[in-house]
């Protein structure tokens, strides 16, 4: 790499603000919108932070995990997703997969992001976190690993992005399989922050952080698909040959994986019936509280929608997938909701029969909550949008950008630069590590 | 040998009006022993076992507990009468907030009992030997006391995940904003214990001795003596959870238990028929 004076801009496939500036009105007013919504969202916040949550949160001390944490568990389940798909083409080398891989880090460190910031607003002393979390901590907490994974994962994937712009594949790929590695094992520690807890009969056991695995993988292939999609709608150029194979074949493995999740579901449901500390929670999925939200959203937006619409699209037909997977993503969220808010509705002294835990407890959550969460989310979607016209589709392929003395592979269609005297082939076998 | 004949098919019913009360309660006992839900058996091996233990009528005791003093309470729920002085105690004495509390009183309700409809059943933190959420804390804020045995905060640690609330199975932690901490029971540690009084507020408070508080390491203590017997069944909240208690609840107003303490003139105590 030495010796190359290349615009970083023009090496990175940066196009810059100038993008920005040269978008459609229509395209300006959906980021204004996002970005309103993200400033609404931290003022509110901040709001609350000051005055106090309990006062204008809705969670109690039963409940004390309401949509904040719902919302976080979407976006880093997402992020972990996005992370575990694309690594099957940039670390693993399925090459069908190698096209998805920018757009897919660059979202799994925004939905990262995204999440940080909506559990900014839920932990009540985050400043506080960054001290005590270095200073004392507590080797046998899920939470402590949870966080500490987490952060090296953002950056490793950091880094990881670093080196895929820079198109050094060797680096990218060993960051990306470390990526891989600790965001699996904070992902599965987040399952753990609630399979440990032995209070609680609807999380305790080895299921969540399995199941939660699984689901992120399935989160991932949705995103990937409908940020491709969507991609494709705002700037049809990125779909190409090799896109579309990708495409085709993200589509596949997300059916693939949606019927794990079914499987998963199934079996949830059924042991549940049977076992005393969760018959309740399972029976207000069935008919009771919570009918609406597994029904509808869980099971028909999140599971059997999509399984069809993307099995009728046979990956070929991107209005189809981009509709699918849109609602998948509205399905997904509600996973996540009916995760964390039933596995809080019994009491803990319900089993005893008093009279103060007969009733089911009840959330509900509150403008600050709602408003807190759209911080987050609307972040992830404003910086969707920015990077989509900022990094040019997250593709290198067009012409005018490939700099002096590089070449689209054709393996993994990033730029290649040839060093002095040596052909394309070699060049490719260089960067791909193939000799 | 010889065995006597009895034709049992003519013998006449006598009824059980003619079984005393204490047959009665002896056979029920017997059941419970067989059933293997007596003191010890189930409650105090839920203690952590540190040391050797020893054997007696199949129910374990053991001989040395892991903390001194071994803090703990004794709640006879019988004698409870929700007055509920005890949490106003623990509210003063501790500063807990109006939309907080450390300890609460539950009613438990029956239909068709002959004589009584309702049992209130005191319920404040456990003060577990594995307490979940001590494990749960990411940063070591909430911890066991290594003398005492308290779960107790360092309320400047505390970064308000609320992780432990969820881990406690007894709900008897709440988010205090006073304290920009999670708030909980330490046994009255910082308000009372450590300035050298022997009780907590509430168990101070409670004016029919329905909280017993002491050290469960000292055989003169009443909480020993109340755990340490066969008589009378102990039992813990949610043993499942595993989680090794040291808030022990029994019945409490049994003449049996009066036997055990007899030396201690407690206050439901008749002074004249001892």
């Amino acid at each position: 790499m030495t010796g190359r004076m290349v615009n970083i801009s023009k090496r990175w496939g940066f196009h810059g603000v100038e993008a920005l500036r040269n978008a459609g009105t229509g395209y300006k007013m959906v980021m204004g919108f996002f970005v309103l919504l993200t400033l609404a969202g931290v003022a509110v916040g901040l709001h609350g932070l000051l005055v106090g949550y309990h006062h204008v949160y809705g969670v109690t001390r039963e409940i004390s995990w309401g949509l904040l944490i719902s919302a976080y568990i979407f976006c880093v389940v997402t992020s972990t997703g996005l992370c575990i798909v694309s690594s099957i083409g940039h670390v693993f080398g399925g090459e069908a997969f190698m096209p998805i891989a920018k757009r897919a880090v660059f979202m799994s460190i925004m939905f990262m992001f995204g999440g940080f910031c909506i559990i900014f607003f839920d932990i009540e002393n985050p400043f506080r976190m960054a001290i005590w979390n270095v200073f004392s901590p507590n080797f046998v907490s899920n939470m402590w690993w949870m966080g500490t994974l987490y952060g090296a994962y953002l950056v490793f994937m950091v880094i990881e992005y670093y080196f895929l712009l820079e198109q050094n594949h060797t680096l990218s790929r060993l960051m990306g399989f470390f990526g891989l590695v600790v965001g699996i094992a904070a992902h599965s520690n987040l399952g753990a922050v609630f399979g440990m807890l032995h209070g609680r009969p609807f999380w305790y056991g080895p299921y969540l952080p399995i199941y939660f695995i699984f689901s992120a993988a399935m989160s991932g292939g949705c995103a990937i698909l409908f940020f491709t999609t969507l991609g494709w709608k705002i700037n049809p150029e990125i779909m190409n040959q090799r896109m579309e194979r990708a495409v085709k074949a993200v589509t596949q493995i997300t059916i693939f994986l949606i019927s794990v999740i079914i499987f998963f579901t199934i079996w949830k449901i059924i042991t549940g019936m049977v076992s005393e500390g969760k018959h309740l929670v399972i029976m207000s999925f069935l008919t009771g509280d919570y009918a609406i939200n597994f029904w509808v959203f869980e099971v028909f937006l999140g599971m059997f929608l999509p399984l069809y619409l993307l099995i009728r699209s046979r990956g070929n037909n991107f209005n189809l997938i981009m509709i699918a997977t849109g609602l998948m993503m509205i399905g997904i969220f509600f996973m996540r909701y009916d995760i964390v808010i039933p596995g809080q509705m019994e009491s803990v002294y319900h089993s005893m029969g008093v009279v103060e835990a007969a009733d089911m407890l009840t959330y509900t959550p509150s403008f600050h909550e709602i408003m807190a969460s759209l911080f987050g989310i609307s972040f992830i979607a404003f910086s969707y949008f920015a990077g989509e016209k900022m990094l040019n589709g997250h593709q290198l392929e067009k012409h005018e950008i490939v700099p002096e003395g590089g070449y689209i592979c054709p393996g993994c269609g990033a730029i290649h630069f040839m060093e002095e005297g040596e052909t394309e082939e070699d060049a490719m076998k260089r960067h791909h590590r193939i000799w | 040998m010889k065995f006597p004949k009895i034709n049992f098919d003519n013998l006449k019913n006598e009824g059980t009006g003619s079984v005393t009360a204490q047959e009665r309660r002896k056979f029920l006992k017997l059941g419970l022993a067989v059933a293997g839900v007596y003191a010890g058996g189930r409650i105090l091996s839920l203690t952590s076992l540190i040391g050797t233990a020893h054997a007696s009528g199949g129910v374990e005791f053991i001989e040395k507990y892991p903390y001194n003093p071994h803090y703990s309470m004794v709640i006879r729920q019988t004698l409870c009468i929700d007055c509920e002085k005890c949490v106003d105690a623990c509210k003063s004495t501790n500063h807990v907030p109006d939309y907080g509390y450390r300890t609460r009183i539950l009613t438990k309700r029956y239909t068709g009992t002959l004589d009584k409809q309702v049992e209130f059943i005191p319920v404040l933190c456990n003060h577990c030997n594995d307490a979940p959420c001590v494990r749960a804390c990411p940063t070591r804020a909430t911890y066991k006391d290594q003398i005492t045995g308290i779960v107790r905060m360092e309320s400047k640690k505390c970064i308000g995940c609320k992780t432990c609330m969820l881990a406690c199975p007894y709900d008897a932690r709440y988010f205090s904003a006073a304290r920009r901490a999670v708030d909980k029971c330490d046994f009255c540690w910082e308000e009372r214990l450590s300035k050298g009084k022997t009780q907590t507020g509430c168990s101070a408070a409670c004016p029919t001795g329905a909280r017993t508080f002491g050290n469960l390491t000292d055989p003169e203590n009443i909480v020993y003596k109340l755990v340490h017997q066969l008589e009378e069944k102990v039992w813990v909240l949610r043993p499942a959870d595993d989680t090794k208690p040291n808030i022990f609840y029994m019945k409490g107003n049994m003449r049996s238990v009066d036997n055990i303490l007899r030396e201690h003139k407690l206050k439901y105590l008749d002074s004249e028929k001892s």
